[in-house]
C-alpha cells in the first residue's frame, strides 16, 4: 500500500532531487506514489501548498520564511526539512552591459567587488548622460535572485531602489526580455543564464557563488502541521530525496540524471545544458568562453541538503535590510524554526552534517554574518532600507 | 473616488475566449469599467497606466509573479496592493485557486464590494472549464464514433457480416476483454494496417 502524494515544481535544474526520487524509482522504494505537478509560478506553488491542493513543494527557500511570517500573502507556517539545493543562479548581463562594465572594471573580473564598483561607475555615467536607469530582473520579490542581485550591487554603492529598477520576470521571459532590452540583467537559475548565452544575447557576470559560498536556495517544503500529522510519510520523503541527491552528485551518473531531468513533462531543456550545470561547466560568453567552479550548485554534496538554520536567519535579514518587514527578535525565532535539521537528522540517521564555520554563508563584502545581532550586522553596511 | 462607484477591474488572461466570458458576465452583473490585458510584456506598466481596482489573472500564466512584486512597498508603485483573500477567507481562496483564477485589490476596496466579483469569477472559469471539458469530450467522441466506424467496415468485408452484426461482435469482444468498444475497434485498424 503506498501513499499517494502531490508535489509541486518549478521547471529548474534545482527540482533535480525531487525528479531523480521519482523518476528514479527512490520515493516508490520508500512506499510512495508521488504525483509531480509542473507548476507555472511561485506564487501558484505558494498557494497551492499552502491550501492543501499539494502535500509539499519545491520552494524557494525565502518564500517558506516568508509563508511562515504571513508576508506577502496569508501566513500559513511551513517545515523545510531538506535542502534542494544551494546556489545555483547566475547573474547575465547584455552584450552592452558587458562591455561598459569591463570598460570600468578595475581588478579581477570574477571579483563581485570589482564588477560591483564598475557597475557603479556605469550608472554614475548614464545618470550623468540622462540615460534611463538599467533594469534587472529577478525572479520573486522572496527570492535569493533578489537578495544577491541586491547585496552585490550595494556592496559597490550602487542603490538598488534608487539607482536601478528591479522587476520581477519569470525565468521563462527572461531570455526573451534580455534580447528585446526590456532588461539590461537578470539574476535566475538554471538553466536560462546558459540558454541567453548560448543564444549569444548575454554574459553570465557571475555565479551567485562570488557573492555568497553558500545560500540557501530551493527547499523541500510542506506545510509544518502536515508535517507533525505525517511524520512518517515525511520521513520517507526526505530519505527519497536525500537517495536522489545522493545519486546525481555521482559524476558517472550525471548524464543518466541530466537525460531524466531533460524530459518534456519535467524541466523540458536539453539534457547537455542540465548537465554541465550540474557539473558546474558553464559557457559564461557567446565566444565560447568556459568557466568551471566546485560551487556553482551543491546538490547533495558538502552537506548542502541539510537545512541550517543560520541560512533562514541570513534570508530574513536580507528582509530586514530591504524593508520587506521589520526586525523582531520573534520573527527571527519563527524563520529560523523554518529550517528543521531536527527533521532531517530524524529521517537519514546521517551525522553527514558540514563542520559549521563561524560563518556559514561567506559573503564576499561585510562582517561576518552574526545571527544573534542582526541590526548590528546590518548597521555595517551603508545602503540599506530598513522598515521604522 | 472610483471604488465607491463601479470598480475598475483588470482582466489579465491569455485566452481570450475565456477572458471574453468573464467580462460578459462582469457586465451582466453592473460592473462596467472592465479592461483584458492579453499583452504580458511590460505588463506592471501597462496596470499602472490602467490603477485598477481589481486585477483578476488566470492561474496558468506565469505573469503572476510580476503581479507579487506590486505588494512591495517601492517606488514605482503608487498604491500598494493587496490580496483580496485575507486569514479569515481560506474557502475563497481555495475555491479560486481550483477553479484557476487569482484576484488582487488595491488596499481600500471594501471586501464586501469584492466578493460577488470573485464569486461571479469562480462561477465563470468553472462553466469554462467544464465547457472546454464538455468540448474535448465531444472532439474525443466523435474520432471515438469514425475509428469504430473504420472497424465496422473492416469487419464486415472480412467476414461477410452486416453492420448490426459487427457492431454486436465489436461490443461482445469490448465486453469480454473489459475494454471500451473503441478501444477494440482501434486495435483492429492497428491489425489490419499491419496485415495489408
Amino acid at each position: 500500500m503506498s501513499t499517494p502524494l502531490r508535489i509541486g515544481f518549478i521547471p529548474l535544474v534545482d527540482a533535480a532531487a525531487l525528479i531523480v526520487a521519482v523518476d528514479k524509482g527512490f520515493a516508490k522504494a520508500e512506499g510512495l506514489d508521488i504525483t509531480l505537478v509542473r507548476e507555472v509560478s511561485w506564487s501558484n506553488v505558494r498557494d497551492k501548498l499552502n491550501i492543501g491542493l499539494f502535500d509539499a513543494a519545491h520552494l524557494l527557500a525565502p518564500v517558506a520564511i516568508a509563508s511562515s511570517l504571513g508576508l506577502g500573502h496569508i501566513k500559513v507556517p511551513i517545515a523545510a526539512p531538506f535542502n534542494l539545493g544551494l546556489n545555483g543562479n547566475a547573474i547575465t548581463v547584455s552584450p552592452a552591459l558587458h562591455a561598459a562594465i569591463m570598460a570600468e572594471i578595475d581588478g579581477d573580473r570574477f571579483d563581485p567587488m570589482a564588477t560591483a564598483g564598475a557597475l557603479a561607475r556605469v550608472v554614475a555615467k548614464r545618470k550623468k548622460a540622462g540615460a534611463e536607469p538599467l533594469t534587472f530582473g529577478m525572479t520573486f520579490p522572496f527570492s535569493t535572485h533578489n537578495y544577491q542581485l541586491r547585496f552585490w550591487m550595494a556592496a559597490g554603492g550602487v542603490d538598488p531602489d534608487e539607482d536601478v529598477r528591479l522587476v520581477v520576470l519569470p525565468p521563462p521571459y527572461m531570455v526573451e526580455s534580455l534580447a528585446g532590452g526590456q532588461v539590461d540583467a537578470f539574476c535566475v537559475g538554471a538553466p536560462w543564464n546558459s540558454v541567453a548565452v548560448d543564444l549569444g544575447v548575454g554574459h553570465i557576470l557571475h555565479f551567485v557563488s562570488d557573492i555568497l559560498v553558500r545560500a540557501a536556495e530551493k527547499v523541500l517544503a510542506v506545510r509544518q502541521n502536515w508535517s507533525e500529522k505525517n511524520p512518517e510519510v515525511l520521513a520517507a520523503l526526505i530519505r527519497a530525496a536525500g537517495r536522489a541527491a545522493e545519486f546525481i552528485e555521482q559524476p558517472e551518473n550525471r548524464g543518466e540524471a541530466a537525460k531524466i531531468l531533460s524530459h518534456p513533462e519535467r524541466i523540458r531543456v536539453d539534457a547537455e545544458v542540465i548537465r554541465r550545470t550540474l557539473d558546474g561547466r558553464l559557457k559564461i560568453s557567446p565566444d565560447g568562453t568556459m568557466r568551471e567552479s566546485g560551487r556553482y550548485l551543491l546538490v547533495g554534496r558538502e552537506g548542502a541538503e541539510r537545512p541550517q538554520p543560520v541560512q533562514a536567519a541570513w534570508l530574513y535579514a536580507q528582509m530586514v535590510r530591504w524593508g520587506q518587514t521589520a526586525y523582531s527578535a520573534e520573527a527571527l525565532k519563527t524563520a529560523m524554526g523554518v529550517f528543521r535539521p531536527d527533521l532531517y537528522d530524524a529521517a537519514l540517521g546521517r551525522g553527514g552534517r558540514p563542520a559549521e564555520a563561524t560563518d556559514a554563508i561567506g559573503a564576499f563584502a561585510g562582517p561576518p554574518f552574526n545571527p544573534g545581532d542582526i541590526a548590528g550586522h546590518l548597521a555595517a553596511f551603508a545602503i540599506r532600507h530598513r522598515k521604522a | 473616488m472610483s471604488a465607491e462607484s463601479s470598480p475598475k477591474i483588470v482582466i489579465v488572461d491569455e485566452s481570450p475566449i475565456r477572458a471574453a466570458i468573464l467580462q460578459e458576465g462582469l457586465r451582466e452583473a453592473g460592473f462596467t469599467g472592465v479592461v483584458h490585458i492579453s499583452e504580458m510584456q511590460s505588463l506592471l506598466a501597462q496596470i499602472f497606466a490602467l490603477d485598477p481596482d481589481v486585477i483578476l489573472i488566470d492561474l496558468e500564466n506565469p505573469s503572476r509573479d510580476v503581479l507579487e512584486q506590486m505588494f512591495q512597498v517601492s517606488r514605482a508603485v503608487r498604491r500598494p496592493i493587496a490580496m483580496f483573500v485575507d486569514q479569515s477567507d481560506a474557502a475563497s481562496i481555495q475555491a479560486s485557486v481550483e477553479a484557476g483564477v487569482s484576484a488582487y485589490i488595491v488596499d481600500g476596496l471594501k471586501k464586501e464590494r469584492i466578493k460577488p466579483i470573485l464569486d461571479l469569477c469562480i462561477s465563470r472559469f468553472n462553466a469554462f472549464a467544464k465547457l472546454q471539458d464538455e468540448l474535448d469530450r465531444t472532439k474525443s467522441a466523435l474520432e471515438d464514433r469514425k475509428v469504430i466506424d473504420r472497424a465496422k467496415g473492416i469487419l464486415m468485408k472480412a467476414k461477410g457480416l452486416t453492420e448490426e452484426e459487427a457492431y454486436v461482435l465489436l461490443r461482445s469482444t469490448a465486453m469480454r476483454e473489459k475494454k471500451k468498444i473503441s478501444e477494440i475497434a482501434q486495435s483492429i485498424l492497428t491489425a489490419s494496417e499491419m496485415l495489408k
